[in-house]
Formats: C-alpha cells, structure tokens, sequence
C-alpha cells in the first residue's frame, strides 16, 4: 500500500512551481475559513441574543409560554412575560440581533457556497477531506491516540486523520446545511414560497428545536476543533491557516524533509 | 515586474471592475424593481437588502400556509400590551360603535370608515399562524375584509408603492409593500376563531399580515395613508420598528 499523503491539487502546483515552500492549506481554503469563522461567531452572539427572549423550545407548529415546553434553559429572559423565576428582566437586543443574524448568514451561505463549489471542482474534499480505506482501518488507533491526547506525528501537519477528515465532513455536509435548512423553515415568507421546507421538518417550534440542537453540536465541534489546535500546536497550525507556511519548529516540519521521510515509508510500505 | 505578478495584478483588476459594475447594475436593477428596503442604511444594510430582494423574487404570490380547523391553537399567548389609554377606554365602553379607520394619502376618495360599515365589507378568513420574532407561536383562524378589497374601494392611485397604518397606540405605526398589501390573505382583521377580535389579541381592528412576523399585524388600527415614498414617514426607514432598532421587512 502507498502510504504517501495524499495533496491537494493547488499544493501540487506550487510543489512543481519554482516556490520554495508549498502551502499546507490553499488560499481559498485559509480566505473561507476566517470568513466562516467571523460568519458563525456573530451567528453564535446573535442567535444566543435571540434564545433569550424566549428560553423554551417546543415540538410540532406552535410553541408559546401557555404550552409545556420539552426544555426549558431556565437562564433569566429578555422579556417579562416569560416566567423564568428570576426577578429581573434583561435589555431586549433582539433588534440588532436579528439584523446582524441575517447578514452573518448571508456571509456563512455566500462563502459556504464558494468553498463547496471550489473544493468540488479542485478535487479539494476527495483528495483531502474523504477518508480512504486505509484511513478508515485506522480508526481505532486513531481515537486512542486522540483520548491519549497524543501531539500527532509531524507529517499529519501535511493531511488530516481519520477523525478530522470524517468530522469535518459531518461539518461542511451535513451540519451547515440542516443549520440553514431548519433557518429558512423558520421564516414566514420563505415558507409560504416552500412550505415541505418547514412541513418535511415537522413543524415551526421542531424547526427551531433543531436549530438549537445543531447549534450545541456545531459549538461541541468548535470547542473539540480549538483543544486539538492546541494539542497538536497552536502556532503552527495557526500560521497554516493564516499564511498557508506550516514552517519548521517542534510541531511543524519543512516539507522536503517531510518528503524524503516519506519517501523511505511508502519503500518501506511496499516491501 | 515579473511576468506573474503582471498577470495577477491584471486578473485581479479585471475581476474587481467586473464585481464593482455588477453591483452598480444589480443596485440599479434592484431600484427599478422595489427591491430596496426603506431601511437599507446602515452597518446591517447589506444583509437587509439581499433577505427583502431575495423573498420577494420568490414569494411575491406565494401564499402563508394555512392550517385545519383542528390545529387552531387552544391556548393562544396574546403578548402583553401597553396600557390603551382613555380614548380607547371611551370606544371599549362603547362597544367600539365610534370607532373609525380613515383611510387617505393617494386615494382617489379618501375615506373614513366606522366599524360597523367594515362589518358589512366582504370577508375572507383564514386559519394561519402568527408568530413573534422572539420565536413563539400560535394558530388561529382570522376574519375581516381583505386589504385590497379597502384599496379599490377608495380608489388607491397606480403610483402607490406602500401602505402606511398606524395603531391607536401613540408612536405605533407600520407600513408594507404592494406584494403584501394587494395579497389576498392580507386582512384588515375584526374576527378570530369565529367571534369577534377580543382585545387583547387586537380587537376591534388589527391589520393581519399573516406573511411576516407578528409585529406587522398591528393591532388598534386607526388609519391608513397610501404613499409612493416612505421618506416622508417618521424617520425616513419605513416604520416604528427600524427606529427601535427592528427590520422593516419580517418576512424571515
């Protein structure tokens, strides 16, 4: 079996070009990252504005404080008419929130639809993000090494594991879209135009249940993605998503190095 | 210069030129087609602009969906409500026989009409839901005589772009488009669930726009004025809602 990694068709490139350093990650990649990233934080401080002004989450089409709630945050609220049990009522920022939702969603749609339609075309999620059969076999080891909170090997500075590869993909193909599916269903004048949108959901008050439920699991990622940054070095992989260079240092390594490390493992690999 | 950075610089000038007059040309479209929202201004402009533009594109004639008689809710939240005032206390009194929603601006016949005379107005119903931008909601059926039925009756002129409406409520006033004020299920509601409008739900008037969130269905409706601009309305952004903050469009 060949072991070497699998690159990108942009790192080929500038391997093959007279540049001295290929980039770990190609510019679209880095650009759609930190726009995604500004996209989802005001999503995030907006959407959690919003929550307040009610803190209860229903099944089905209609949800109000008459009805039972299934979860109820019990965090103070924004408005006096929810009964929280706390004695005081929190500044209504419902009206910049909502602005600022809607145009951090039209930056997260926008730049989420750039990166897929890029990333098809360059080869970008089959050469990069979908595991191939060797990845998958080792899926074991790589969740011990993962709950060992094991530094990875310098070379996976150069690719991403098993379980990257596989979280990342639930990210970019399945959680992003149910977010702005379960969004869009939320809205009055989006269903009126498509109303399987909301019905396929199961309702107004399922929709933003969902919405709510995607949002835990996209926060759980954010925060697994921000410890393994650490764990596996954080100027490093910074510098690689900002400049592209993944350099030299403890947890980076130059990538004719690297190469020649590689070379000598797919010999050893075939032998 | 080196051959690459010449064709770069050349590649990223074409490109830029093609984005900026493209944009020049989609503003300009959008103009011409009331795709601007009054409240385009602003930091929160952009975003604003794309959701209206793009809803109405889609949505003009799309109708909000409606709901079996088996799904009206059977606890509807009314929301609170400031305290009326000593008018409305004097109309409740009177059963509401004196109230009246004048109806002026670009109107062939501007007219004041009373309550009862409403009552005898055709009427459409319809069972939809209603829900508040801080996310609950509610189903009930609504009744009243449909906006553009009180248009030609007052012989609305063709350059009317938007129709204001305001509350009896001090500083409480709102305003839609056309696609919304000529849609069918758009009411000047006076029935709920088959009795008349209570008040704590609007009563005895509520322009019902079941389309958008629930804060464009005023309730207390007293007047309407039909304009081709809302700049001479208030602040200039529509209505009361951009300047406490809030989108003038609620269709999202």
């Amino acid at each position: 079996m060949n072991a070497t990694l699998p690159l990108a068709p942009a790192e080929v490139r500038a391997a093959s070009s007279s540049a001295a350093e290929p980039k770990r990650h190609a510019a679209l990649v880095r650009v759609t990252h930190w726009l995604t990233t500004l996209a989802f934080l005001a999503l995030l401080l907006s959407g959690g504005e919003i929550v307040l002004s009610h803190p209860r989450f229903y099944w089905g089409e209609t949800g109000n404080v008459n009805m039972q709630p299934w979860l109820n945050l019990h965090v103070p609220s924004s408005r006096d008419t929810v009964p929280t049990g706390y004695g005081y009522v929190l500044p209504d920022q419902n009206g910049w929130s909502r602005y600022l939702h809607f145009q951090a969603a039209w930056l997260a749609v926008a730049t989420g639809l750039l990166y897929v339609i890029w990333g098809l075309f360059a080869g970008h999620f089959r050469l990069n993000l979908l595991p191939t059969s060797s990845h998958l076999n080792e899926i074991g080891m790589s969740i011990l090494q993962h709950l060992r909170f094991a530094r990875p090997s310098r070379e996976e500075a150069w690719s991403y594991n098993v379980l990257q590869r596989l979280s990342y993909l639930v990210v970019i193909f399945v959680l992003f879209p149910l977010m702005i599916w379960t969004g869009l269903a939320m809205s009055f004048g989006f269903d009126s135009a498509f109303p399987l949108a909301v019905r396929l959901l199961g309702g107004h008050q399922t929709a933003r249940s969902l919405h709510f439920l995607v949002t835990i699991a996209l926060v759980l990622f954010l925060l697994v993605h921000i410890t393994m940054i650490f764990v596996a070095g954080f100027r490093s992989r910074m510098r690689a998503m900002i400049t592209g260079h993944v350099g030299t240092g403890p947890s980076g390594e130059s990538r004719a190095r690297l190469d020649s490390a590689n070379q000598g493992r797919a010999t050893a690999a075939k032998e | 210069m080196t051959q690459i950075s010449r064709r770069t610089l050349i590649t990223t000038g074409i490109a830029a030129a093609a984005g900026a007059s493209g944009i020049a040309v989609a503003a300009t479209l959008a103009r011409r087609h009331g795709l601007i929202p009054p409240d385009s201004g602003g930091i929160f402009g952009a975003g604003e602009t794309l959701t209206y533009a793009a809803q109405r594109l889609l949505t003009r004639h799309a109708m909000a969906r409606e709901f079996s008689a088996s799904e009206i809710s059977s606890n509807p939240f009314a929301n609170e409500v400031a305290p009326l005032g000593d008018e409305f206390n004097r109309l409740q009194a009177g059963n509401f026989l004196d109230w009246r929603m004048t109806v002026d601006g670009m109107a062939a016949r501007p007219t004041t009409f009373s309550l009862a005379e409403l009552r005898t107005f055709p009427t459409s119903s319809h069972t939809t839901m209603i829900g508040c931008e801080e996310g609950w909601t509610y189903i009930a059926q609504w009744g009243g005589v449909p906006l553009s039925y009180i248009l030609d009756r007052v012989g609305a002129l063709p350059q009317v772009r938007y129709v204001v409406y305001r509350s009896i409520q001090p500083d409480w006033w709102e305003s839609i488009d056309m696609a919304d004020a000529l849609h069918p299920q758009t009411l000047i509601a006076h029935r709920m669930n088959g009795g008349d409008l209570p008040v704590p739900f609007g009563g005895p008037l509520r322009l019902r726009v079941p389309r958008q969130l629930g804060y464009k269905s005023v309730k207390y409706i007293t007047s309407l004025t039909l304009t081709d601009d809302l700049r001479k309305f208030g602040k200039g952004l529509g209505s009361a809602s951009p300047e406490g903050g809030y989108a003038w469009y609620a269709g999202i």
